[in-house]
């Protein structure tokens, strides 16, 4: 793990990314979920991996689309659709996940905690 | 009001019929109802008894269950027959010897076929065909036949003769009027379906007054003829007509026809007014009423003479529409046009098709009297709106028996009609039930139930579907079946798209013809489309994000994030090398193991990174992908067949293994499963898959649409007797027809189901190439069959592709949070209470 700047923590190169796709990382003491959106100018963005709904570390491996135009990921055990802007979950507001912020410093992905939501265009 | 003793004779449709609707009413309980029936199957379809040879079982068949009757409170007595009425007494003997008060009686049995006066009809192997007992006789009997002669060239009779067909004997009609059907056809007719019923192989002989039958030469019998011809048979099933079984009625003194048949008023009332007779033994206006239809409109008479309801029986249409030896035939109204003096006709031929049309049209060419059709029932509907609602005819009533290639008249829409048209005759349900509940909000499946329409003959099912159509799109109701939002398309016509634009990647495809991302609908749905139709790699890099989950990691997800491991064991045979390879990678990574329902193991527990470890083990010990996880072929479940097992009759362990290499890999729009039994006594449950195959003397019977799981449902018969390629071959086009018309995520069960046409377009299309697609159908298997790759063969081979096997992409290792717990010697999930324990920091 390499830290640069004060707060920005590279957790992967781009090479590491799926594109159209997610990848699980570790971030700090928590696992999150870097997806690679082609159709969005390949923008990255990152949320928590912890599904609360199913209590396992897996928003990573969910299909990616879009509900009447904003991203989201679907759960892949519950089929539930988180926002992949502000992270909460488009079916039950009472889940949230946590939303990172990001950037992409020449090959290394890099995220810091957020108070806005996520993405950097990669 | 007491309770009147109400004792009803006969459970047959109609009998039946009348219960129900008594049920119904909510008036059950003003009467203490028993019921008669002399056959030992509770009351069943007998319209579409002959499906019994096709492979649907008494259950089938049955409309009710001795549960619901006991519901109903009615006290059913199978195997009981009522031998005689004391009308002073108000009481009945049973065979039993038992005797029963009654206060109402109801006669509803039905009538039996009628045996020519013939010496010699009561020998061995001279049956008849009415009851399921007949069938199973006819069936037992032609187990030790090659030849068979139906007696009688009627309805019934060739529907008899198709049966004898179908268990392989030779068969032969004899008539003794000069034609077929002389009932509804007359001679240009007659002789039009004679042809094409010689073309299928059947020997026609009409003209023919058997004189006797007695002992064989070759065959069990001889029939000798008036003029002394002889006919060789093995077995004869007489069709010659149908008498009322009035004999109870008769010794009670009720009034009866000069023919038979218990006289009865509009009420259903016979002479005796505590005694009402309805469906086949009733006389009405010296008319006898041979088909169900009129039946249950006299049963629903009957109940309202009962329950103080004002409906009567008034006569009935007799018009009819049947396919016979596949040939359709059509007769409404006055066909032959004798009822009707001054009646004009007009007449259509088409030797080379083979069609026949007539009609029967008022001296005034204004209405219309009657139609006859041989060869194509399409005009059928609409003439028969004509002739029943007395619509004024076109200036030239020829146009609608002329083909529209010839200036034909179009079919007559549903809009045309008037609300009070009688579009299902069985049930009396007009135009205007229909649009109510649709109005109402009904689906079609909704009208059915609530009007009961389709659920006698089944032959208004067209017109009830249009109007039911027609109406929805009247009330803007669109019937949206697009995939999802990013796609106006059904599955259907995506796949189309795909394979007419040549189109290989979902973002291509979204750009053409859709909008936004996509989403974890479409993205699956689309890739087995691509899948299915060009086969590739399913992690190629543009497919990879589309793919569900479990594609993608090529194993199953599990509750806990794990993953199971299916290896392929085709047609669940196994060596003791692989077995014990299984148990060392069980032992090796702490899988928990399990004997499936599909006769394979299965490894739970795999954690994401220890899956290609997993699999490198078990490819290098010969095993492939079992694709648990794909919607694609999942087992081919067998029995040990001939080789070990002292019944069997072909290896089906063998076949099993071959149709699982060749299918393997195809993806499909949802899992496919077969079995192969190697006898009827089918230990694979072959008929609870969506291919099941069962081996016979001859070869094969190829069984299809079968599920398990939420709906169960009994596969139906396709194909008796085939040889392995015609079996493969009829598979494979099948398969490919349901890969490129069903809907995402339906099976072959639901699709056949709500497919138009059902099993007997299936059929047309992939045995008798109706479309003229077989070559295309076959050619596409063969490329899918040609492409196939085992997935984590090819995953392990590509270390870009074994990066996505990570928890995490900066840290080597598992999920932390993952815990095991053991139970009965093996590994299982920790629950939540047992996770908190064991990982004493859990931030979530
Ligand atoms: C493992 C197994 C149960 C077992 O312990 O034996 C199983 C396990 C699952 N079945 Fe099954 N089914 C298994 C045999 C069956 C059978 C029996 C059979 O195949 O003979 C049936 C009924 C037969 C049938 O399919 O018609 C069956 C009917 C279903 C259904 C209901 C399908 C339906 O049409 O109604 C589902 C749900 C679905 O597919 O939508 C289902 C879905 C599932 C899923 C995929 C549920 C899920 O989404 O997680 C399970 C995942 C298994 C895994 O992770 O590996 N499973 N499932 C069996 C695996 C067989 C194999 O070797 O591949
Ligand atoms: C092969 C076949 C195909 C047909 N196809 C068509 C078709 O396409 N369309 C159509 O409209 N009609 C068709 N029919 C005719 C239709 O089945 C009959 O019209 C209908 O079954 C008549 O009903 P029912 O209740 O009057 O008589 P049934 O259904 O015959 O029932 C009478 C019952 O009463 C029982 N019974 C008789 N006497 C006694 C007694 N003394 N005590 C106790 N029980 C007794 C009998 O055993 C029988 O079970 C077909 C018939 C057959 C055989
Ligand atoms: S029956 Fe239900 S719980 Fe059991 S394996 Fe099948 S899907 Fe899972
Ligand atoms: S006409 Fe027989 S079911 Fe409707």
């Amino acid at each position: 793990m390499t830290q640069s700047d004060n707060n920005w923590t590279t957790i992967g190169r781009l090479s590491d990314l799926v594109v159209g796709s997610g990848v699980g990382a570790r971030y700090r003491d928590r696992q999150v979920a870097v997806f690679l959106i082609p159709e969005l100018d390949d923008r990255v963005l990152v949320v928590d991996n912890y599904c609360p709904i199913s209590g396992v570390n897996i928003i990573a491996r969910g299909i990616v689309g879009d509900i009447q135009g904003e991203p989201v990921v679907a759960t892949p055990l519950y089929k539930k659709h988180f926002s992949l802007l502000d992270g909460r979950c488009i079916e039950d507001d009472s889940h949230q996940l946590a939303t990172y912020a990001v950037r992409v410093d020449g090959d290394e992905v890099q995220v810091a905690e957020s108070a806005e939501g996520t993405g950097a265009a990669a | 009001m007491s309770q009147q003793n109400l004792i009803v004779i006969g459970n047959g449709m109609v009998g039946h019929h009348f219960l129900e609707q008594l049920a119904e009413s909510g008036q059950a309980a003003n009467f203490s109802v028993t019921v008669l029936g002399e056959e030992r199957n509770i009351a069943y379809d007998r319209v579409h008894l002959s499906e019994y040879f096709q492979g649907k079982t008494a259950d089938d068949l049955a409309f009710s269950t001795l549960e619901q009757y006991a519901e109903w409170g009615f006290d059913l007595r199978l195997n009981t027959r009522a031998t005689s009425i004391d009308r002073q007494a108000r009481t009945l003997t049973l065979d039993t010897g038992e005797t029963l008060a009654y206060d109402k009686l109801v006669l509803a049995t039905g009538s039996y076929p009628f045996v020519p006066p013939i010496p010699g009809n009561d020998r061995e192997d001279c049956l008849v065909y009415r009851t399921i007992d007949d069938l199973d006789a006819i069936r037992e009997a032609a187990s030790r036949s090659n030849t068979g002669v139906v007696v009688g060239g009627g309805l019934l009779g060739l529907e008899a003769a198709n049966a004898l067909r179908e268990l392989d004997l030779d068969t032969a009609v004899v008539e003794f009027a000069p034609r077929l059907m002389p009932v509804q056809v007359d001679e240009p007719g007659g002789n039009l379906l004679r042809e094409k019923i010689e073309d299928l192989g059947v020997q026609v002989l009409t003209g023919r007054a058997t004189q006797r039958i007695e002992d064989g030469n070759g065959a069990r019998h001889q029939m000798v003829f008036q003029d002394d011809k002889l006919l060789e048979t093995d077995m004869i099933v007489f069709s010659a007509g149908i008498r009322p079984r009035d004999e109870l009625a008769r010794e009670a003194d009720l009034a009866m026809g000069e023919r038979g048949g218990v006289v009865i008023n509009d009420h259903c009332e016979t002479s005796d007014p505590n005694i009402l007779a309805i469906g086949e033994v009733a006389l009405w206006n010296e008319s006898i009423f041979g088909l169900v239809g009129p039946g249950y409109q006299m049963a629903k008479a009957a109940l309202d003479t009962l329950t103080g309801g004002d409906r009567l029986f008034q006569g009935a249409d007799m018009s009819t529409k049947l396919k016979l030896l596949g040939v359709d035939v059509g007769a409404i109204g006055d066909a032959h046009g004798d009822q009707n003096p001054g009646a004009r006709f007009f007449r259509y031929t088409d030797e080379i098709r083979g069609e026949y049309r007539k009609l029967v049209v008022s001296g005034d060419g204004k209405q219309l009297l009657g139609a006859m059709l041989v060869g194509d029932n399409s005009y059928y509907d609409t003439l028969l709106q004509y002739a029943s609602n007395g619509l004024e005819l076109p200036d030239s009533p020829e146009s609608l028996i002329l083909p529209a290639s010839e200036g034909g008249a179009p079919a007559l829409g549903v809009d045309a009609l008037p609300e009070t048209a009688g579009i299902c005759s069985c049930h009396n349900v007009s135009k205007g039930d229909i649009v109510q509940c649709v109005q109402e909000g009904a689906s079609l499946g909704e009208v059915k139930t609530m009007t009961k329409a389709t659920t006698g003959c089944g032959g208004c099912a067209g017109q009830v579907k249009e109007i039911v159509d027609h109406e929805m799109a009247a009330l803007g109701i669109e019937v949206d079946n697009s995939v999802c939002e990013h796609f106006a398309y059904t599955r259907q016509e995506l796949e189309h798209i795909i394979r007419v634009e040549g189109i290989h990647d979902f973002h291509a495809l979204l750009k053409n013809h859709g909008k936004g991302l996509g989403c974890d609908i479409c993205k699956p749905a689309v890739a087995s489309i691509l899948a299915s139709t060009w086969n590739d790699y399913v992690l190629n890099p543009e497919h990879v994000g589309l793919q569900d989950t479990n594609d993608t990691f090529l194993a199953n997800m599990q509750k806990d994030g794990t993953f199971s491991v299916v290896p392929r064991v085709a047609g669940g045979e196994i060596t003791p090398d692989k077995l014990i390879t299984l148990g060392e990678v069980a032992k090796e990574f702490q899988l928990y193991t399990k004997i499936t329902g599909g006769q394979r193991v299965d490894l739970f527990g795999a954690k994401l990174n220890d899956l290609p470890a997993i699999w490198e083990r078990l490819v290098d010990a010969g095993f492939e992908t079992g694709h648990a996880y794909g919607k694609a072929l999942r087992t081919v479940k067998s029995c040990v067949g001939s080789t070990w097992c002292r019944y069997g009759v072909q290896d089906s362990v063998q076949l099993a293994i071959d149709l699982e290499h060749r299918y393997k890999g195809i993806r499909a729009p949802h899992k496919i499963k077969f079995g192969v039994s190697g006898c009827t006594r089918e230990c694979a449950e072959a008929q609870s898959k969506d291919f099941g195959v069962i081996a016979t003397e001859n070869g094969w019977n190829l069984y299809v649409a079968g599920n398990g799981g939420m709906r169960p449902r009994h596969a139906d018969l396709l194909a008796q007797d085939l040889d392995t390629d015609t079996l493969i071959r009829t598979i494979d086009r099948f398969m490919m027809l349901y890969i490129r018309t069903a809907d995402r995520l339906q099976r072959t069960a639901r699709w056949l189901e709500n497919l138009e046409g059902g099993l007997d377009y299936v059929y047309d299309v992939v045995v008798n190439d109706s479309l003229g697609i077989a070559e295309d159908l076959d050619n596409q298997m063969a490329r899918l069959v040609e492409n196939y790759q085992c997935e984590w063969k090819t995953t392990l081979e590509d270390p870009e592709k074994l990066k996505r096997f990570r928890q995490m992409i900066n840290e080597d290792g598992d999920d932390p949070y993952v815990v095991t717990v053991e139970e009965r010697g093996q590994p299982r999930p920790a629950t939540d209470a047992e996770k908190l324990e064991r990982i004493p920091a859990v931030t979530v």
